[in-house]
């Protein structure tokens, strides 16, 4: 196979547009209301469930979801907008985001019906955190050397083992997980691991918050004691998992918050510049700026195509190589850019404010949800190379 | 999904390409024998006044048509006058003027020159860097009538060339005007100006570049899986591995908003903001990942693609070079981070998401 790239120029519909200037003015409200701060990043609790709810009630969480499951059978495109939008705005959105990108999918996959209409709705109404669990002591980008086992047993199965490195376990209340449900056979080292919905409240889980170098709590260790995981749980085939991992990557991996999540330093960046900068300062200012929309144009395709029922894999990864990099060293960038003005200069306080967080948040960038190698190596076996 | 004018116009480019313009064929020949019969080749089918209605001489294609014959273009690191004479025509039918069936180029090619046109209609000044300038044997030529933006058609031997090539070897010679009376000439349409033009040529050029990129992609990873170094084809190693994906990268970056570029063009009525912000930045974001890819794929190929013999530069050299015309991507990128400063940060994520 030859490297066949596609990155078709996909526009956003007028529809997306009237929506926009919708979210726009709800995040305006929030913001005059006291909800959030959109040029503070670093502080506020960027959980806040009465904010979800809200969220929720616009109908913006799961809203590319059936209808009979509480979603608004809304475009990829239109959940571009929402999302870019809130990110951009720093909203606290991590209690419902994790569920809305990915778990709420995963479960419209492959759970009972019974479930998703005990679940989704939920979700949608912006009621439920979801966290993920992948990474163990053991294994972390070698996701399929996962320990953590669950024992069938009657009317379900028992887990034991732990997870770390988890976002949001401290909040969530459930966890899609991964648990070796049967040894790896030798013809398949992937073999023998099942999705599970672990419901977070269930006797035998322990919590273990871990706090990270920024200074604020966001990973734990999670502990599974003899926990009970009741059949209806089981997400998809026993012992099949890796085969249900890889369609989802596209819409973990291309999505606006590859790219934004130092975003807030840019704009910093312009006012302190004011509005007659220098010529260094302009140049990269406009690289950045060029960049920029580059890794947009490449996201927005990416969900255009998603739309129409591909599955961008390759492209997907590509866009989060390319954009997880990007955000990493544009802290880096701003820096250098405004390493020759003066301290008194206006905003200069507020940019040193929002850089020093964005330095400290930058190393994890590239290792959530997939590192920059991993990547590389779906987009090297993307070109035929393995 | 390209609309099937655009198909059929790439389509018939890469026939005439990989009959006429094969680069191992070229990069192999004595001489530019192979120059003449592929541009006869190339006016038969119509492509070099593609952007030229019927009723002023061409064969009337849309613009996306044009682009997407200019991407193909850039995939065989096409070594001939297409894109100018393809911009020239455009110029010229942007002032009604018939265009001749000759190779043609643009002038100038950098934002910085300036032609002027003197009070008896005679034009002066000195272009830079013009693209074949010395193989053509007409020019298209935006002039400065006293502030107003005048379109010119001119006699090539009615000029003063120097001598220069590109990095490629491509013909890129400074053109002097000394009191030069123009065959034809008309005022521009109202709004247009010489960065409308310098958008234009940018906008060729990161297609172009796109294209070859993709090229550069496809020999490299055929190679990294036909080299056997330590027992193993060199693409099965992982350092190798992990370039390889980098320069994917690049190249879908460079398609993504040369892509973008082109298609904002052949929607817009005028060259706006939206034109000005989409074609300097797929400028300035090819001109980066062609610098970046260039560096990558010579490190694949080691030794062989540092030869003569071998074909590699004849896309890496040329998109190299390809960077510098119609502003680089220093130039844009300032002119781009002055416009963003002037609207100021509150106007910054409009923008972006505007498009």
């Amino acid at each position: 196979m030859t490297a066949n790239l596609q990155f078709d120029p996909i526009r956003l519909p007028p529809e997306c547009e009237a929506l926009r200037a919708e979210v726009r003015a709800f995040l305006a409200d929030e913001i005059a209301a006291g909800t959030f701060d959109p040029h503070q990043a670093a502080h506020g609790d960027s959980y806040n469930r009465a904010f979800s709810r809200r969220v929720g009630a616009k109908g913006w969480i799961g809203m590319t979801w059936p209808k009979r499951y509480g979603g608004r059978e809304r475009t990829q495109l239109e959940r571009y907008v929402v999302t870019e939008e809130f990110r951009v705005a720093n909203t606290p959105s991590h209690l419902h985001f994790v569920a809305d990108r990915q778990s709420g999918p995963v479960i419209l996959k492959y759970a009972p019906e019974h479930i998703k209409e005990r679940v989704l709705p939920r979700i949608c109404h912006g009621e439920l955190c979801f966290s993920i669990g992948m990474s163990e002591p053991g294994s972390g980008s070698d996701l399929f050397a996962a320990k953590t086992k669950a024992t069938k047993i009657d009317g379900g199965w028992r887990i034991n083992g732990s997870k770390i490195w988890t976002t949001s376990a401290q909040v969530a209340d459930y966890m899609l997980a991964l648990f070796r449900t049967s040894p790896p056979t030798k013809e398949n080292r992937r073999h023998g691991l099942t999705q599970f919905l672990v419901d977070m409240k269930t006797p035998g889980i322990k919590v273990n918050p871990i706090n990270q170098m920024t200074g604020k709590p966001g990973f734990n260790e999670v502990v599974f004691d003899d926990a009970f995981v009741p059949d209806d749980h089981v997400m998809g085939e026993i012992d099949g998992a890796w085969k249900q991992a890889t369609s989802e990557l596209a819409y973990e991996r291309s999505g606006p918050e590859r790219f934004l999540e130092t975003f807030y330093v840019l704009p910093e960046l312009i006012r302190v510049l004011g509005p007659e900068p220098d010529l260094r300062s302009a140049e990269g200012l406009g690289r950045l700026v060029a960049q920029l929309h580059t890794l947009r144009r490449m996201s927005v395709s990416v969900a255009g195509m998603l739309q129409a029922g591909k599955e961008p894999v390759v492209e997907g990864s590509i866009v989060k190589d390319l954009g997880t990099l990007w955000e990493q060293k544009l802290p880096g960038r701003v820096r250098e850019l405004t390493a020759f003005l003066e301290p008194e200069a206006i905003n200069h306080a507020n940019l040193a404010e929002q850089l020093a967080f964005a330095t400290t948040v930058a190393p994890k960038l590239t290792i959530q949800g997939g590192t920059t190698e991993i990547l590389r190596g779906i987009i090297a076996r993307g070109l035929g190379l393995r | 999904m390209p609309a099937e004018e655009e198909r059929i116009a790439a389509d018939a480019a890469a026939r005439i390409f990989a009959d006429l313009a094969d680069p191992q064929t070229i990069n192999k020949a004595a001489n530019c024998g192979w120059k003449e019969p592929l541009w006869r080749a190339l006016d038969d089918a119509g492509l070099p006044l593609a952007w030229v209605p019927e009723i002023l001489g061409g064969s009337g294609a849309n613009l996306a048509a044009g682009f997407a014959i200019l991407g193909v273009a850039g995939r065989f690191a096409l070594a001939v006058p297409l894109a100018e004479t393809l911009a020239a025509g455009w110029l010229l039918a942007s002032a009604s003027i018939k265009a001749p069936m000759a190779p043609m180029t643009v002038v100038p090619a950098r934002p910085s020159d300036r032609i002027t046109v003197e009070t008896d209609g005679r034009l002066s000044g000195r272009a830079a860097g013009v693209p074949f300038a010395q193989e053509v044997s007409r020019f298209a030529v935006l002039a400065d009538d006293r502030g107003q933006p005048l379109i010119a058609l001119v006699d090539a031997q009615d000029c003063r060339l120097n001598d220069a090539r590109n990095l490629a070897g491509d013909a890129a010679n400074t053109v002097t005007f000394d009191r030069v009376k123009p065959l034809v000439s008309a005022p521009a349409p109202s709004g247009f100006s010489q960065t409308s033009l310098m958008l234009m040529g940018s906008a060729i050029r990161s297609v172009e570049i796109a294209g070859a990129l993709e090229t550069i992609l496809s020999l490299s990873v055929a190679y990294a899986g036909e080299r056997v170094a330590f027992e193993r084809p060199i693409g099965k190693f992982q350092a190798v591995q992990q370039n390889l994906a980098r320069l994917a990268g690049e190249v879908a970056a460079a398609l993504a908003v040369s892509g973008s570029a082109a298609d904002t063009i052949a929607q817009a009525e005028t060259f706006d903001e939206a034109v000005f912000f989409e074609a300097s930045s797929a400028k300035i974001r090819t001109a980066e990942a062609a610098t970046e890819s260039a560096a990558i794929a010579h490190q694949v190929f080691g030794a062989i693609g540092f030869t003569q013999e071998h074909v590699l530069h004849r896309f890496t050299l040329r998109m190299l070079s390809w960077r510098d015309d119609f502003g680089n991507e220093s130039y844009w990128a300032a002119e781009l981070g002055k416009h963003v400063a002037r609207r100021g940060a509150g106007e910054f994520w409009p923008l972006v998401a505007s498009r």
